[in-house]
């Protein structure tokens, strides 16, 4: 028996459901490594960019990053050109690449956020947006992805500004990412993106002062696997809307838990700084996985490990709570 | 010699062929059958396919090593990659049997110049290694001998223990030696010697080119610096993917803002640097 892999992700087509964790991947840097053989075995089925900003940022001071048992905490700062830089210099040799293109946009004001997204949907290359609402190397980050009520309010001031995709990129760093995803459901969200690094620190062993150059920054990597699929999980029964899984994936078999735990697409992070053409690898493997478990496609697998809910509500008044709270 | 080597897409398998002690480091070669020959200057990232978190909770991420040698053999490309156990990475990569295999990415990032490419009127090179350091300063010499540039090479180390790489890696050639110890030629910095030579030297007659600890760079860059010799400097920045990913290994640019040591570096120029002592180098 044979699985196929094409999904659809809010009206993209795609040959697979892997695709990359935004700032996670720079494929323009990665073309100067390896040249035009990356474009001829692009390893993700769309890119997504790294987060742009209204204005030009060099991003945090070194040290920027810390190994840490299967895994790592990145304290980068969103170093980008700046949404002019973006446009002018960047957005041209991204639409080089052969899968459609996301873009992953984060402002601190609504007014920004707006200007961003309007320049930047109203570019042909762009597939869709995503928004950074939850990056913990930024303080003004985190103020709209913690609050269901911010997360919806911003929505509905973006969603009559362009007709193409919003995804919204959930923190983790919430008790309740499925209410702050319902949040962003209400307010016209086409789907949301989980999960964003968990805030982290590490220490430095002769000195006992931070070892980061901004004292803390998010961790990735296998470490977080178990809590994203929890979070995945928790946020798909929520919503009706498409969820994205990432959290540590490493292998198809990986790709497939976060699938049965209701994602329609799964993203590919920390694993491609260890192995380039992860992306594709992964994709290779989840055929494989779901061929062995005898699902037809992703969409067969798709929340098999949801519980019904009325098992939810009761497991809600017994045990801790796992799923939807709000609503 | 400035033109970067690209990657071959992805990581490959590469068997260990030989790993012998050098001092109080290790040198092992690799096998590499599908990779082109290196530019002096570039690095790899290195992991071992087994028992790398794999019931041990670190390395977790591939690990960047400056080739040393490169040498075209009938069955394959016979990469030499110089290490000292520091950590848990190094500790295991210097622990590797021949026959298990490592997963290579590279080569990677920007090579070093040639002397004429940095200055036109410029036809010798001077090379200051330090430590570990030495390593990338051995494919160097190669590429340089093969272009018939003269070149004069100041290695300096802490002691006996950390002199690994001179005899293995430099056998063939005349070198100036400093210790900090003394046991080997001048007692004292590397860069002593490096102030002794430049002050006998035209500033236009050699391009410098250096790999060292980070003190070591820094003194380097402000010797050059101070008399207006052109040096490239063979950096390390604590890097999790080596190919512009993670943007990670942020070094201060002298005009403000930060390169990417993997894909902007790891060769820089003097100049362009505000500071060769790296934040962070100390996590391995």
């Amino acid at each position: 028996m044979s699985a196929s892999l094409p999904v659809e992700l809010c009206g993209l087509s795609l040959p697979h459901p892997v695709i990359n964790g935004s700032g996670c991947f720079d494929a323009i840097a990665a073309r100067r490594a390896f040249g035009d053989e990356l474009l001829e075995r692009f390893p993700f089925a769309a890119f997504v960019s790294k987060t742009i900003t209204p204005e030009a940022r060099t991003g945090n001071p070194p040290p920027r990053l810390w190994e840490t048992p299967a895994g790592m905490i990145n304290s980068i700062g969103l170093p980008n050109k700046g949404l002019r830089g973006f446009l002018e210099q960047d957005l041209p040799r991204l639409a080089e690449l052969p899968v459609p293109l996301i873009v992953s946009v984060m402002a601190t004001s609504r007014e920004d956020f707006g200007r961003l997204v309007g320049k930047v949907a109203a570019r042909p290359e762009v597939a869709a947006l995503e928004l950074n609402v939850s990056c913990p190397n930024v303080h003004s980050g985190l103020i709209v992805g913690e609050q269901p009520a911010e997360t919806e309010a911003l929505l509905a001031e973006l969603r009559p500004l362009t007709a193409k995709p919003l995804i919204v990129k959930l923190t983790p760093n919430v008790a309740d990412p499925a209410a702050v995803a319902v949040g962003a459901e209400q307010g016209g969200a086409d789907a949301v993106s989980l999960i964003n690094t968990l805030k982290a620190t590490a220490i430095h062993p002769a000195t006992q002062r931070p070892w980061l150059g901004a004292g803390r920054g998010g961790l990735s990597g296998p470490a977080v696997r178990a809590v994203a699929l929890a979070q995945v999980a928790a946020v798909a029964a929520a919503v009706a809307i498409p969820v994205i899984g990432m959290g540590g994936i490493a292998s198809g078999a990986d790709a497939l838990a976060f699938i049965a735990s209701g994602a329609s697409v799964v993203a590919v992070g920390t694993e491609s700084f260890r192995d380039p053409a992860a992306g594709a690898r992964v994709a290779a493997e989840l055929e494989e996985a779901l061929a062995k478990c005898g699902f037809e496609d992703p969409a067969e697998a798709r929340g098999m490990a949801l519980q019904s809910p009325s098992q939810s509500e009761k497991r809600l008044q017994t045990e801790e709570p796992i799923g939807r709270s709000a609503r | 010699m400035t033109e970067r080597v690209l990657a071959p897409f992805g990581r490959r398998l590469c068997e260990v062929v030989e790993n012998r002690p050098s001092r109080g480091y290790r040198v092992f070669t690799l096998l590499d059958v599908s990779g082109p020959m290196p530019a002096a200057g570039q690095f790899y990232m290195l992991a071992c396919e087994r028992r790398w978190q794999e019931r041990v909770e670190r390395p977790f991420l591939p690990r960047a090593f400056s080739v040393a040698d490169a040498l075209q053999g009938e069955d394959g490309l016979r990469l030499d990659f110089l290490v000292e156990a520091v950590g848990p990475g190094t500790t295991r990569l210097g622990g590797v049997e021949v026959g298990e295999r490592v997963w290579v990415n590279g080569p990677l990032g920007r090579p070093f110049s040639t002397p004429g490419e940095i200055n036109p009127a410029v036809a010798g090179a001077v090379l200051v290694g330090g430590g570990i350091g030495v390593a990338p300063l051995a494919l160097l010499r190669r590429q340089l001998a093969d272009r018939g540039v003269p070149t004069r090479i100041l290695l300096g180390f802490r002691d006996r223990e950390h002199s690994g790489g001179v005899e293995d890696l430099f056998a063939c050639c005349e070198v100036r030696l400093a210790s900090e110890d003394g046991h080997a030629g001048h007692q004292g910095y590397v860069t002593d010697l490096l102030a002794v030579v430049l002050e006998g030297d035209d500033p236009a007659g050699a391009a410098i080119y250096a790999c060292g600890p980070p003190a070591m760079l820094e003194a380097v860059r402000a010797i050059c610096a101070a008399r207006g010799v052109t040096c490239e400097l063979a950096m390390e920045s604590p890097m999790a993917c080596g190919f512009g990913a993670c943007f990670g290994c942020a070094v201060p640019l002298a005009g403000g803002g930060y390169m990417r040591l993997c894909v902007d570096g790891p060769v820089v120029a003097g100049e362009q640097v505000e500071t060769a002592l790296v934040a962070g180098s100390g996590h391995r």
